[in-house]
């Protein structure tokens, strides 16, 4: 049985299904048992699963990172949540130095199968310290894994398989992505990670995004359409260990690539996937390159200055438009600013 | 202490705070607000015995000690509106206030981030010879972070010129302070590091004040410090926005009552003379009114300004 539900509720329900076939699992964090559940995300579980198995936490990222971690290794599977993205950075050390590194340099003695969770911001005065997206400073990192479904149906899928996975898995999630809704079916149900999702299929550009930029460029896609230009997008799901093939047999088609990543560009996911593709294609077949991101910058707390700060669907549409048919035009008025951003208002 | 501007600073920062909720509906702060209303005393009381040249450092729940400090008024609402006369041209926001002109050397929306700054700058006042001190500003719940111990253990070592003040609010977002704490007796903690701690109650601004004027002279005179007070306050509206939140259940509405019969504003307007409170009322409103005209006609900072002070 499928229905149709936003990605928070997918996520709820993942959770749900595996703590109740698999007593290992246990759920902490900030505020999880409190009233908004982590926008829904965690509502009623506690009530469920008991304060054992379902717990709110000290202000102690650092340390209670260790905690997830220890308790993984005496064979529990914890899902460790934070609000925010921007919070990782106290928990880097024990994520990085340890979860990452446990199996490999015990020799395959020990591993740690714990799921992070972590929700990047967006809009309404977020500013520096609550916007961020790190995932490419944890794809950086071999022996953890990094998964940004933003579909409903690979949000469920893919948090099911992050929980059964025995390695540490950095799932990340985006405010805006929350509200989107797609099919899911009812029953537990697992997607490997490290797959790739083609969201639509084109000829003439392989568009690669991620995180809120896949709904932004899902739209861009559908304008070109009206154009009669075809894009092939591609939602990468996992961020590492990275569905390269996929990629590459759509550029193998389209000859033109573009990456519109939820994050800066420097040294950043963008360029592991251009890198990738120049690599593999040689300089084969005249394949052109190009990329979108954050600007260079820390986000901006006005709107004056935070609307430029990301890739919309009208400079996503004019970017991708310009490398199939140079010189076309595009009207402002086709790409209006999304919704889930003109709609939200905060407070947080 | 001057019981009168004791009254008027308290009040001056509600009031302020009470037009940001009128507005907040209008979109023109679109920026997360976490309010002080309730808490004002303990930025009054502490600020009240500093000089111009101490500095403070504080949360995102920073409009009261911004005020208190001295800060802007016309320069903070700037800020909340996201415009370029804003303290930090509109890209820092209500978390983000700042005016070193006044001694407000910034606040942090990462909890517990700004302790270990406040300690790094004691240190440098000290190295320096400096005559003033520093005060750092946070939660209850800052004291769970690993940083806060390691802070405490550089300060007392070194002896710097530094108060720490603890406003204890008792929750952390939803979550109570005994939820989160097996032994809630937060200055015996701080004691073991070596350093005086003192808890005060009921929203005694007044009473911190004199001891933060006793801990400044003992830091200055006879190179005394760190020092820690734990002042017990409450957070009268929700963790973040312009509502309050008593329908989520987390705590009782009833809870409130015994802090607002403590509250300076309510109490001191009974011992004051009418006529004086209604000159502070007319100033006060007369200087919000200013500050919001201001703010509504300043320009949103240039599509350039993007751009600018990544890099020195
Ligand atoms: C390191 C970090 N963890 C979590 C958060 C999310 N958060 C924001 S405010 C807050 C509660 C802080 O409580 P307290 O320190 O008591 O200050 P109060 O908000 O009550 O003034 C939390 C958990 C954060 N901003 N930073």
């Amino acid at each position: 049985m499928d229905r149709i539900i936003k990605c928070s509720e997918a996520i709820r329900e993942a959770i749900d299904q595996e703590m109740a076939v698999d007593e290992r699992v246990i759920l902490l964090g900030q505020g999880i048992d409190d009233a908004k559940g982590m926008w829904g995300t965690t509502l009623g579980l506690q009530k469920k699963y008991g304060e054992e198995r379902v717990f709110d936490t000290p202000l102690a990222e650092d340390g209670m990172t260790g905690v997830a971690i220890g308790a993984a290794l005496a064979g529990l599977r914890p899902i460790h949540t934070h609000i925010r993205m921007d919070f990782l950075v106290l928990a880097m050390n024990q994520l990085v130095n340890i979860a990452a590194k446990t199996r490999y340099m015990y020799g395959g003695s020990l591993g740690v199968p714990l799921v992070v969770r972590a929700v990047i911001g967006r809009s309404w005065g977020q500013g520096a310290q609550h916007s961020q997206a790190l995932h490419s400073w944890f794809a950086h990192v071999p022996g953890i894994k990094v998964v940004m479904p933003t579909t409903a149906y690979d949000a469920k899928g893919c948090l099911i398989q992050a929980i059964r996975d025995d390695n540490p898995v950095l799932f990340v999630e985006h405010r805006m992505v929350h509200q989107a809704q797609s099919h899911v079916p009812i029953e537990p149900y697992a997607l490997p990670l490290g797959k790739a999702r083609i969201l639509s299929s084109g000829t003439q550009l392989t568009l690669v995004a991620t995180g809120h930029m896949v709904m932004e460029s899902m739209r861009a896609a559908e304008v070109l359409k009206t154009l009669g230009l075809s894009v092939e997008l591609i939602d990468p799901v996992t961020i590492s260990p990275l569905d390269s093939a996929t990629i590459f047999n759509s550029v193998e088609k389209t000859r033109r690539l573009l990456v519109v990543d939820n994050g800066w560009l420097n040294c950043g996911f963008s360029a592991e996937v251009l890198a990738r593709s120049a690599e593999h294609f040689q300089g084969a077949g005249n394949i052109s390159y190009a990329r979108m991101g954050f600007a260079p910058v820390t986000c901006p707390t006005t709107k004056a200055l935070e609307r430029q700060f990301y890739p919309n669907v009208f400079n996503i549409a004019a970017k991708a438009a310009d490398m199939i048919a140079p010189g076309i035009s595009l009207s402002e008025e086709l790409c209006p600013e999304a919704p889930e951003i003109t709609l939200f208002r905060g407070p947080f | 202490m001057h019981r009168q501007n004791y009254y008027r600073e308290i009040l001056r920062i509600r009031r302020v705070e009470e037009e940001i909720i009128r507005l907040y509906p209008s979109d023109k702060i679109m920026s997360p607000v976490h309010l002080s209303i309730g808490q004002e005393p303990i930025s009054v009381g502490a600020c009240m015995a500093l000089q111009p040249e101490d500095v403070v450092f504080g949360t995102y729940r920073g409009h009261a000690l911004y005020l208190a400090k001295g800060g802007d008024l016309r320069q903070m609402m700037a800020e909340l509106f996201g415009k370029v006369t804003g303290c930090a041209r509109g890209k820092g926001g209500s978390m983000h206030l700042i005016d070193l002109a006044h001694g407000v050397m910034g606040t942090s929306a990462v909890v517990g981030t700004s302790i270990p700054q406040a300690v790094g700058y004691a240190y440098a006042l000290k190295a320096q010879k400096s005559k003033s001190i520093v005060v750092v500003f946070f939660g209850e719940g800052a004291m769970e972070e690993g940083v806060f111990y390691e802070s405490l253990q550089f300060a007392a070592l070194k002896k710097v010129p530094l108060i720490f003040i603890c406003e204890n609010n008792l929750y952390a977002i939803h979550s109570h302070s005994t939820g989160r704490h097996a032994q809630p007796r937060h200055c015996d903690r701080v004691e073991a590091f070596g350093i005086p701690a003192r808890r005060i109650e009921n929203n005694d601004g007044e009473a911190l004040h004199d001891a933060v004027t006793d801990a400044r002279n003992a830091i200055l005179k006879h190179g005394a410090g760190p020092f820690f007070f734990e002042a017990m306050t409450y957070r009268w509206q929700e963790h973040v926005g312009p509502g309050t939140d008593w329908h989520l259940g987390y705590r009782e509405e009833n809870e409130i009552s015994a802090w607002k019969a403590c509250d300076p504003v309510l109490k001191l307007a009974n011992e004051l003379d009418p006529d004086i409170l209604t000159r502070i009322d007319a100033e006060i409103q007369a200087e919000i009114e200013d500050a919001v005209a201001f703010a509504e006609g300043s320009p949103f900072p240039q599509v350039e300004e993007l751009y600018t002070d990544v890099y020195a």
